[in-house]
């Protein structure tokens, strides 16, 4: 009994931040008086947005780079395509895979590059690469303020700044790629629930029955676990199917889904690989991994170019949801919002896991959601709200790098001690 | 010779190098523009005491071996808490202006201590952890000025709730330093107390760290191994000269205020220590060694260029904010240029 208290207390402790803002969320959608069926409308529509650029963040934290501010620099580079591409005619679905196409060579070039600095600059990365996105953000103006219109042509002149030099402010994207992913297909909640159920179950099943002897005794709770857990997504499709309720005509869009669904396994699958071991060792040790043949330097580069990808496609996701393009702006808060999310999911500068990224989604949208008018209800005043949960993405990195930094700082400080005696 | 030009380049350093010939180049430029070459210059002496002080304020950080302080937004906030306490008071002139420091004094050791406290905790990390410490504390204050109980008319929005945005120092302490024993050479204005401000802080913390405290601090940031086994306390001297670092800090913003003639409440303090950073850097400091020497230089140089291009870059460029971004460009390179150059390697 003792012994159970114990591993609850420690499970507590473990996901302290994470229960803390499961409160937060609770008490924020109590404050806001908002009808729920609005806010998981909502919801639904800002996993969709932003759950690709949050899992683009785990890669660099299990190589021992941290958290990537540098995602940044992915979502510029998928903006200049985006503004090039559309400006030349990119429309729809097809218009919507140019870009993604497109993107790829030039964010894995900046990867490269901010893989190369990062190298060079051990121990401060997380710093650098916030910086770094600060410094590409000047170059990025450069380019769009300057460049295009005097150097650089561009497909239509309705992008221009009047008096033909720079790129207007905001780009509507309504009528070439908004939503050109988002409503490929999309399909009723309840028969999303259902059938994401039954492939679980099915899945799990499969897994269950193969070398079922060889499987240890917590591999099996954990499978149970997840036959429950599909068991019950199926179960809680039906019950809105069948009842009378809003949620059954929520759409999901069910190709970004799969978008979100694809990466997340990638996540999962890399860390089976040769790379992914490496990718780990390297984050553990960087001084066994070299000792054990792996070329450190390459890895991470290579674990930043992967990020810098996936932020760049996460970008392009995102803005086709959002329908404009904020030529200036859009990519500004990218790595401060998607860093937060994480963290807020119960991940750390060295552990972060598919599963935190997208807990980590819901609950900082919640809060985003909830927070003005909790605000307004609470103080009188929305602006209270908006501050709040700003305080909250840049509290929550603070907090995380804060508590990661004593810890390692305890650690060396043993470590010292042992060495001296 | 040319081992002499090597060694000269390698003492001043390229990118000071380039940025200096950066200067002279605008300068030469907006004299061929026609632009009132005197009046840019005098604007350019009163930009360097305007911030000087915040850029002192990096002294003590980097000499103490905590790094560049990007955590300066707490001293900011600290400082803008005294500058408005002082208009709540109604005072006016240098007095409120003093009053204003003295107010801010007590806040920012208060701040100061509990940010030392932390950075000791964090060794290693401290620049990632200040700079996110500092975004915190600005949105957290942002909230605060929405809710703080000032009831002066100046400092509230006439109607709603919360302070405004920026609050005019028009009838308060707006440019009371400036005008101090202001001449003129020729068409050059000097603003002689305001300088005369700057370089008496540059003097007291040049003074302080030939202190025995001060001494402490550098022996500390030179190598903690060596100070502890001389026996400093080591924690105590980090300490010290990150709560002095704080005091600058809002002794800075109340200097930068009273020139500029606003306070500017809100997100504005977010960004204010990367512009402090990159003036010391662009001094000729490192992320490990900084004088008081790069501090006059720097903020010379860099506040230069910010001034002197944004008319320049107008005339040859009317479109856009050319000079802006340059300021992003240089404001970030220089200090991207500073970590490579302190990061361990392996």
């Amino acid at each position: 009994m003792k012994n159970k208290n114990a591993k609850l207390k420690s499970v507590l402790i473990q996901n302290s931040v994470t229960i803390v803002f499961v409160v937060l969320c609770i008490l924020g959608i109590i404050a806001s008086q908002q009808p729920l069926p609005f806010i998981a409308k909502e919801l639904i529509t800002r996993i969709g947005r932003n759950s690709f650029l949050v899992l683009s963040l785990i890669i660099p934290v299990i190589a021992g780079m941290g958290l990537n501010f540098g995602i940044t620099i992915g979502a510029m580079a998928a903006q200049i395509v985006m503004i090039f591409a559309i400006s030349y005619g990119a429309t729809g679905f097809s218009g919507f895979m140019i870009c993604m196409v497109l993107s790829t060579p030039i964010a894995a070039l900046f990867g490269y590059l901010t893989g190369k600095l990062l190298n060079k600059t051990m121990g401060q990365e997380m710093i650098t690469s916030m910086i770094l996105g600060l410094f590409a953000n000047g170059l990025y103006q450069l380019l769009f303020l300057f460049l295009v219109g005097t150097i650089l042509p561009i497909g239509n002149e309705d992008f221009l700044i009047p008096g033909g030099v720079g790129i207007v402010n905001t780009i509507d994207l309504n009528g070439n790629v908004m939503y050109a992913l988002d409503e490929l297909w999309t399909m009723k909640l309840p028969l999303v629930l259902m059938m994401t159920g039954v492939i679980v179950v099915l899945v799990m099943c499969l897994m269950l029955f193969r070398n079922r002897k060889e499987k240890t005794k917590e591999q099996l709770k954990h499978l149970y676990a997840r036959i429950g857990m599909g068991l019950s997504l199926l179960v809680v499709g039906l019950i809105l199917q069948y009842t009378n309720n809003i949620y059954k005509f929520f759409n999901i869009p069910l190709i970004t889904a799969l978008f979100i669904a694809i990466i997340a396994i990638f996540n999962i699958a890399i860390f089976k690989t040769k790379m992914g071991h490496d990718f780990r060792t390297v984050g553990q040790d960087k001084h066994i991994a070299h000792v054990s043949g792996i070329n450190v330097e390459k890895r991470r580069i290579l674990s930043i170019v992967i990020s810098t990808i996936l932020a760049a496609w996460g970008q392009i996701i995102f803005l086709q949801n959002l329908g404009t393009l904020n030529t200036y702006g859009a990519h500004s808060q990218i790595s401060t919002f998607a860093i937060a999310a994480l963290l807020i999911g119960g991940a750390s500068v060295t552990k972060a896991t598919v599963g935190q990224a997208l807990i980590g989604v819901i609950l900082f949208h919640t809060l985003f959601i909830v927070s003005p008018t909790a605000g307004k209800n609470l103080f009188g005043n929305a602006q209270v709200g908006e501050y709040f949960r700003t305080f909250i993405a840049y509290g929550v990195i603070g907090l995380s790098l804060g508590l990661h930094a004593w810890k390692a700082f305890a650690a060396k400080q043993s470590k010292d001690k042992i060495d001296l005696e | 010779m040319k081992d002499r030009i090597k060694h000269i380049i390698k003492v001043v350093g390229i990118p000071r190098i380039t940025t200096i010939t950066l200067l002279i180049v605008i300068y030469i430029a907006a004299y061929y523009l026609g632009l009132n070459v005197p009046s840019l210059f005098s604007d350019n002496l009163v930009r360097m005491g305007m911030n000087g002080v915040l850029v002192l304020a990096m002294v003590p950080s980097i000499l103490a071996g905590t790094g560049l302080n990007f955590g300066l937004p707490l001293g900011i906030i600290c400082g803008i808490l005294g500058g408005l306490i002082s208009i709540e008071l109604n005072l006016s002139g240098l007095l409120a202006f003093f009053v204003a420091i003295v107010v801010s004094i007590p806040l920012s050791i208060f701040t100061g201590y509990f940010y030392g406290k932390l950075l000791n905790r964090v060794k290693g990390s401290e620049m990632m952890v200040g700079t996110y410490v500092g975004f915190s504390v600005v949105s957290l204050m942002c909230i605060g000025w929405l809710i703080l109980p000032f009831s002066s008319d100046s400092i509230r929005w006439p109607i709603g709730s919360g302070l405004r945005t920026t609050i005019s120092l028009d009838r308060y302490y707006d440019k009371v330093l400036n005008h101090i024993l202001n001449f003129k050479i020729g068409s050059i204005e000097i603003p002689t107390g305001l300088l005369l401000f700057f370089f008496l802080m540059c003097f007291f913390v040049f003074l302080f760290f030939k202190t025995k405290t001060g001494l402490a601090i550098i022996a500390t940031g030179r190598s903690e191994k060596f100070a502890k086994a001389s026996g400093i306390n080591v924690d105590k001297s980090r300490l010290y000269a990150t709560i002095l670092s704080t005091i600058l800090g809002a002794v800075g913003i109340l200097v930068y205020s009273q020139s500029y003639g606003f306070i500017q409440l809100y997100t504005a303090p977010l960004m204010m220590g990367f512009v402090a950073v990159a003036a010391i850097l662009l001094g000729g400091a490192s992320a490990n060694y900084a004088s008081i020497l790069h501090v006059i230089i720097g903020v010379f140089i860099f506040q230069g260029l910010l001034l002197v291009a944004l008319p320049v870059a107008n005339v040859i460029f009317p479109q856009g904010n050319l000079s802006e971004v340059m300021r992003v460009v240089v404001q970030y390179g220089i200090i991207l240029y500073a970590l490579t150059k302190a990061g361990g390697g392996q």
